[in-house]
């Protein structure tokens, strides 16, 4: 889905300059704890989340990130926005919750991410159900 | 870490794009330098001579007739007919190119009929250039110099490093140092060894996991000790990743690994970290994870990832 497409879908705005709004993300996820983006973040991601520092573009530069949508209305503060422009990741802004932002794009046909295999382990460890 | 082979097909690829994303109007001289149908052929000498060019469309009324070149004007000369007309040697129906067909379309005229020169028209078939061979790999040049960004050049040249070192053991390092609770600059050194691991060509999966396993590492260092270093060393089959701290240590080792442990300040977690997941989200990057500490001296963490192991 191109990012241009995910502002629609969200009513969002951009937040950092220059930005190509031709650019894909492959898929989506939420969250506001940057240990668990990192566990389940996949190339291309589109992050959604109500943390509004720094740390949340290193986060987004390490998992590899497309696109970083802060929800609730939140607006990054000018070191995260300065810091995103060096690293090159796009920012956009929703005025709708993390539920909301996550389910227009969700129904509009942009995947969802999957948890990594280490990950799942503990689940399956606990449950079963693996075949 | 690509045998050269590899970097040869990319660049070739890269030279196909080009000719498709290309039109030849992006290639062509606009300015065309023409000749008069009713000029002799010696007047034509003089126009070739004063332009240094070897060929031009022949134009009546603004209109193209024809395409005359040197070669024309070598057999009147041997003939010792200069005093013809142009409209007499030159080649009627000229073959043209369109200004927005793509540049691939030049590429395969040129290679099919072999001329020097292709006047280009537009759609309502009035001349809009005209292009040589030349134009082309001018083109084509300028495109991909503009394209390739200093960091495709730095990997282009580390990448062949493991190749060009003759030894029976290679092994790279690099050292990141990581200061006490500079929240601020937390990242710094994990930033920079995914951008080094990237210049080396390390498929992109494998730095991930070792650019989040360094940052988890990283930000622990930062949030809980007095200060310590990353080093990090490449070798072909393996990266292993050291993260040593001067202190404090951890009491329990075996309680800090369990997921959702956490000893963390309200102000790490408003950043969004110090929930506890640090330690099992680099266990679940590596292949092999070691972790040693010792109270009141420090902690020793290691991490190895492979490269040639199948994906997770």
């Amino acid at each position: 889905m191109k990012l241009r497409e995910v502002l629609q879908i969200i009513e969002g705005q951009v937040i950092s300059k220059d930005i190509d709004l031709e650019e894909e993300v492959t898929c989506g996820g939420g969250a506001d704890l940057m240990s668990d983006v990192l566990a389940f973040a996949q190339e291309g991601m589109l992050l959604m989340t109500g943390l509004t520092n720094p740390q949340v573009v290193r986060t987004a530069e390490m998992a590899g990130t497309g696109a970083i949508v802060f929800v609730r209305a939140k607006i990054p503060p000018p070191e995260t926005i300065a810091l995103a422009a060096h690293k090159k990741v796009p920012l956009l802004g929703s005025k709708y919750t993390m539920f909301e932002a996550c389910g227009r794009l969700y129904v509009a046909g942009l995947a969802p991410h999957v948890l990594f295999e280490l990950t799942l382990r503990r689940w399956y460890d606990a449950f079963g159900g693996r075949e | 870490m690509e045998p050269p082979s590899h970097n040869k097909d990319k660049e070739i690829t890269k030279l196909q794009e080009l000719a498709y994303e290309l039109k030849v109007e992006d290639a062509m001289t606009p300015k065309v330098i023409t000749v008069p149908v009713n000029a002799t052929m010696a007047e034509f000498r003089e126009i070739l001579r004063a332009n240094r060019i070897s060929g031009t469309p022949v134009v009546e009324d603004g209109k193209m007739v024809g395409i005359i070149s040197i070669e024309d004007l070598i057999k009147a000369l041997a003939a010792g007919e200069l005093g013809v007309t142009v409209s007499d040697r030159m080649h009627t129906k000229p073959v043209t190119l369109y200004a927005d067909e793509p540049l691939v379309h030049a590429v395969s005229k040129f290679s099919d009929l072999r001329f020097g020169r292709f006047p280009v028209i537009n759609r309502e078939g009035k001349l809009a250039g005209i292009i040589t061979q030349g134009d082309i790999v001018r083109a084509m040049l300028k495109r991909l110099e503009v394209s390739y960004r200093e960091e495709e050049i730095h990997r282009y040249r580390a990448s062949h490093i493991f190749q060009d070192i003759v030894a029976d053991e290679v092994a790279l390092v690099f050292g990141y140092r990581v200061a006490a609770r500079d929240f601020a600059r937390a990242g710094e050194a994990s930033s920079g060894l995914k951008r080094t691991l990237g210049r080396l060509g390390i498929p992109p999966p494998i730095i991930r996991r070792v650019a989040v396993a360094t940052y988890e590492a990283e930000i622990n260092v930062v949030v809980y000790t007095d200060g310590g270093e990353i080093v990090a060393e490449v070798r072909p089959d393996r990266i292993k990743i050291e993260v040593m701290d001067k202190g404090p240590g951890i009491p329990d080792v075996e309680l800090a690994m369990q997921p959702g442990y956490s000893t963390a300040p309200d102000w790490v977690r408003e950043m969004g970290f110090g929930a506890g997941m640090g330690l099992p989200n680099i266990k679940a990057c590596a292949d092999k994870m070691d972790l040693q500490s010792t109270v009141g001296v420090g902690t020793h963490l290691t991490i190895i990832i492979y490269l040639n192991r199948t994906p997770r």
